[in-house]
């Protein structure tokens, strides 16, 4: 019976605040990957004397970097708020549904605030 | 390995809308996916019409009146119809859980019935759980040992007995592994959610003597590990069961354990 259909999954099941916050701790985590590249270039820029740094600044300092950026700050103070979750996950504790759709929800306005925060001191 | 569509044959259909109940005023829609393995088209979504007034609570007993009223090749896995036996179990709302401890209440709007998620469909709301079951067998779920059999039963101390609660209590229904990507992704390595929660249930047995061959047995980047502690299985469990927590207890053991 090799031609059985399979069974519906990814569509047809509910996003729930365990799954969801789960798959953006895997795509904040692979696109923390992708800006790190950003920042090495940064630093690199930095390395190869003034001029080719503020060069690599202007560059930066383009909306879509911009925006590229802030995604950036968020999705880092996500992975680390929920990163802190699998932590505490790890040594047994906080399990019971309750806690851990506390703990998500707590997560995801930390990362707000935080990115929110960080925000406020580099315009300032 | 990840695949977000469904093969070709497996791609859902529109299907027939049943006739509503003429003298109804009180009616839920229910859709329910088809599939007949005696045809050769794809599985569809059908549309039925039930009359609350004259239905039980139930989502279980909404399936059994249209199979009775309406549809009767409707097909489905039923026996105890109280949380007991672990048959019903299908996604419900986009939610698995077993038909007949969800309430037909519970929804607003059309209820959408699929069979549990990520298995090969035998007929309509019937999955196969040969894999799923043969995972279970894996784990040994039995007593381990070596000593002399007691002349009585295998003595257990009170406290010991009690770390069993919260595991015994599992009817092997699926809910849990047919509710964890994961086990979507990798059902055939990764043990899922409900042979890991048995695998625990006999390691942390006071009367067990294999465990640290046990434990052994489940190091693997992929039997165990493949848990990324996503959780929708503590969330599906109709009887309320954490297996994302046993898991864990299994990941801590193995530290001891190496």
């Amino acid at each position: 019976m090799d031609n059985r259909p399979l069974s519906p999954h990814l569509t047809v099941y509910k996003p729930q605040i365990t799954s969801v916050l789960s798959i953006f701790h895997r795509i904040t985590g692979a696109g923390l990957a992708v800006s790190t590249v950003l920042v090495v270039f940064w630093l690199a820029s930095l390395a190869m004397g003034e001029v080719t740094f503020k060069g690599f600044n202007n560059f930066l300092n383009n909306p879509f970097i911009i925006i590229v950026l802030v995604l950036s700050l968020w999705a880092l103070w996500y992975h680390f708020c929920n990163g802190l979750r699998h932590l505490y996950w790890d040594m047994g504790y906080g399990y019971d549904l309750k806690s851990v759709t506390i703990s998500g929800w707590v997560a995801v306005i930390c990362s707000f605030v935080l990115s929110f925060l960080t925000l406020l001191f580099f315009i300032s | 390995m990840v695949e977000l569509r469904l093969p070709k044959n497996s791609r859902v259909t529109e299907g027939i809308t049943w006739d509503k109940p003429s003298d109804a005023e009180n009616v839920q829609e229910v859709r329910i996916y088809r599939y007949n393995p005696e045809g050769s088209e794809n599985p569809r979504l059908d549309t039925f019409f039930v009359d609350l007034d004259k239905c039980g609570p139930m989502i279980l007993d909404a399936l059994i009146k249209i199979k009775n009223e309406i549809d009767p090749t409707l097909t489905f896995r039923r026996s105890c119809r109280e949380g007991i036996c672990g048959s019903c179990s299908m996604n419900i709302g986009g939610v698995n859980t077993l038909a007949c401890l969800k309430g037909i209440k519970e929804f607003k709007g059309p209820i959408n019935i699929y069979p549990l998620p990520h298995l090969p469909v035998i007929k309509d709301l019937v999955p196969d759980l040969k894999q799923f079951y043969k995972q279970h067998a894996s784990i040994k779920p039995w007593l381990e040992t070596f000593t002399d059999e007691p002349n009585e039963e295998w003595l257990q101390s009170e406290a010991d007995r009690k770390e069993l609660d919260g595991l015994y209590e599992c009817v092997m229904c699926a809910c849990c592994s047919t509710s964890c990507p994961s086990y979507w992704w990798n059902g055939d390595k990764y043990l899922g959610p409900a042979a890991l929660l048995h695998a625990y249930r006999w390691i942390i047995d006071s009367r067990d003597q294999d465990r640290s061959a046990r434990l052994e047995e489940l190091n693997d980047s992929f039997k165990l590990y493949r848990c990324h502690t996503i959780m929708n299985c503590a969330k599906a469990c109709p009887k309320g069961l954490n297996p994302a927590k046993a898991i864990a207890e299994i990941k801590k053991l193995q530290l001891q354990n190496s």
